[in-house]
């Protein structure tokens, strides 16, 4: 047997999962795609004690437009999200993201809440929440509450969330008119953790001058780094070469402090980072005139 | 002493009922329980997809997913793609003809891959194909041969 002992925990509703979360959350970890969860349990590296398996609790699978926001349940498999035509729609960052997120096979089993909750700093969904404005609703017995995206990644593997509190639904407005998109990311092989990568969104006025923009990076930090000074630098300006190249460097020079890893070295993260954000800024102006 | 739990798979369209540990793998539940060894596991961390399998017509790594969760479902394994020894699944011959495999480890999981990606995509482009390999490694080929291998499933599967 590679993992420890637990005690196994199958709720087929979100009532009878949340009761569990009360009575056990010390030591409880929830199942979601397993798809992190279950290597690190292989290792022993995780060891909980209790383990409450969510994938027999059909309500929290769903993509559902309301308004202007798409609603998604937390057990929503990425697989689900790559073919959905809600989100190709209204939040084409995503649709372009996702098949970057690791292979098919894994795809086809990991959740959206499952990524978010993880947190790995490296991993694509925490980042395209943090650009995408997501908010995103924690439960528990006693109530639930939203916590923006902004607010739930605290640091490396950490996030906001209660013990006793489970991510049921993430939030994600429409794109506005005249936004373009980009997300790129490098990594040493298709699906593998990327070296480096980055979402960026840019919104055009009517008169063709950025209205604001927004660069999130992956593999950067201790958790999805917002570059918010470079973005701003974009912010009410015609976004000519000069001050493209102004950003990227200040994004990759100031804003991010990548580690490096067995693959890379810091400084070589930084020159990916500089280089992908020019690339990922042209293609996201380019879109955002082209929606004009 | 751990509290075991019943469960009811179907495995290749056979049903079998187990008594299990919660912590078993589904990759060895398959192997240890119904010794099916014809799922092979290499990494057992979600890296090598040797140990690739379909689950309810998907493919997902059994490495990764406990037996418990498989309570009620459906499974394919390699040894099911084929009818008998001397009819085998196209993407099998394929793999045959064109010399997509060499020491084989690799090859269960590399089917268990195609079986789906060639029912959705029946038609695919190198690209495509490449990237649907991209979850399981093989360290003999150079993935040239499975390339290949593949194109002419397609082929003969359409």
């Amino acid at each position: 047997m590679k993992p420890a002992q637990f005690e196994y925990h199958v709720p087929d509703t979100l009532e009878g999962a949340l009761a569990l979360m009360s009575q056990h959350a010390d030591e409880a970890k929830i199942l979601a795609g397993g798809q992190s969860l279950v290597p690190a349990m292989n290792f022993r590296i995780v060891q909980p004690g209790v383990l409450i398996d969510l994938n027999r609790v059909p309500e929290l699978g769903y993509i559902r437009e309301e308004g202007t926001v798409l609603r998604i349940g937390s057990m929503t498999r990425e697989r689900q999200l790559e073919f959905d035509s809600l989100i190709a729609k209204n939040t084409p960052l995503l649709h372009e993201a996702t098949p970057f997120i690791a292979h098919p096979q894994i795809r086809n089993r990991g959740t959206i809440g499952g990524s978010i909750v993880n947190a790995d700093p490296a991993a694509e969904l925490p980042v395209l929440m943090i650009a995408l404005g997501a908010r995103l609703r924690a439960k528990k017995s006693s109530g639930d509450r939203w916590i923006d995206a902004n607010d739930f990644f605290v640091g490396m593997f950490t996030t906001a969330l209660e013990p006793d509190e489970i991510l049921v639904e993430i939030e994600l407005p429409f794109m506005p008119a005249h936004t373009g998109w980009s997300f790129i990311e490098v990594a040493p092989r298709a699906g593998d953790y990327a070296l480096m990568g980055v979402a960026v969104l840019v919104r055009l006025d009517d008169g063709g001058k950025c209205e604001n923009a927004k660069l999130v990076y992956l593999n950067a930090g201790d958790g999805p780094v917002d570059a918010t000074e470079a973005a701003e630098s974009l912010a009410g300006e015609t976004l000519d070469d000069e001050l493209i190249e102004s950003a990227a460097a200040h994004a990759s020079d100031k804003e991010i402090t990548p580690f490096g890893n067995v693959h890379t070295s810091p400084e070589f993260q930084r020159h990916l980072a500089k280089v992908l954000t020019k690339k990922a800024l042209k293609q996201a102006i380019q879109r955002a005139g082209e929606s004009q | 002493m751990m509290r075991t739990i019943s469960i009811t798979v179907t495995v290749n369209d056979k049903q079998y009922t187990r008594e299990i540990e919660p912590r078993l793998l589904l990759s060895d539940f398959l192997r240890h329980e119904l010794g099916l060894t014809g799922t092979h596991v290499g990494c057992e961390h979600g890296v090598c997809g040797a140990c690739t399998v379909t689950f309810d017509g998907e493919s997902a790594r059994s490495c990764l997913m406990f037996a418990v969760q498989a309570d009620g479902y459906e499974i394919t394994t390699v040894e099911g793609l084929a009818k008998d020894k001397d009819n085998l699944h196209p993407i099998q011959e394929s793999f045959w003809e064109a010399h997509g495999l060499q020491c084989g480890y690799c090859t269960p999981g590399i089917l268990m891959t195609l079986v789906p990606f060639l029912k959705q995509n029946p038609d695919p482009t190198e690209d495509e194909i490449r990237h649907a390999l991209s979850g399981n490694l093989c360290r003999c080929t150079g993935y040239q041969h499975i390339v290949d291998a593949v194109k002419l499933a397609a082929e003969k599967m359409r």
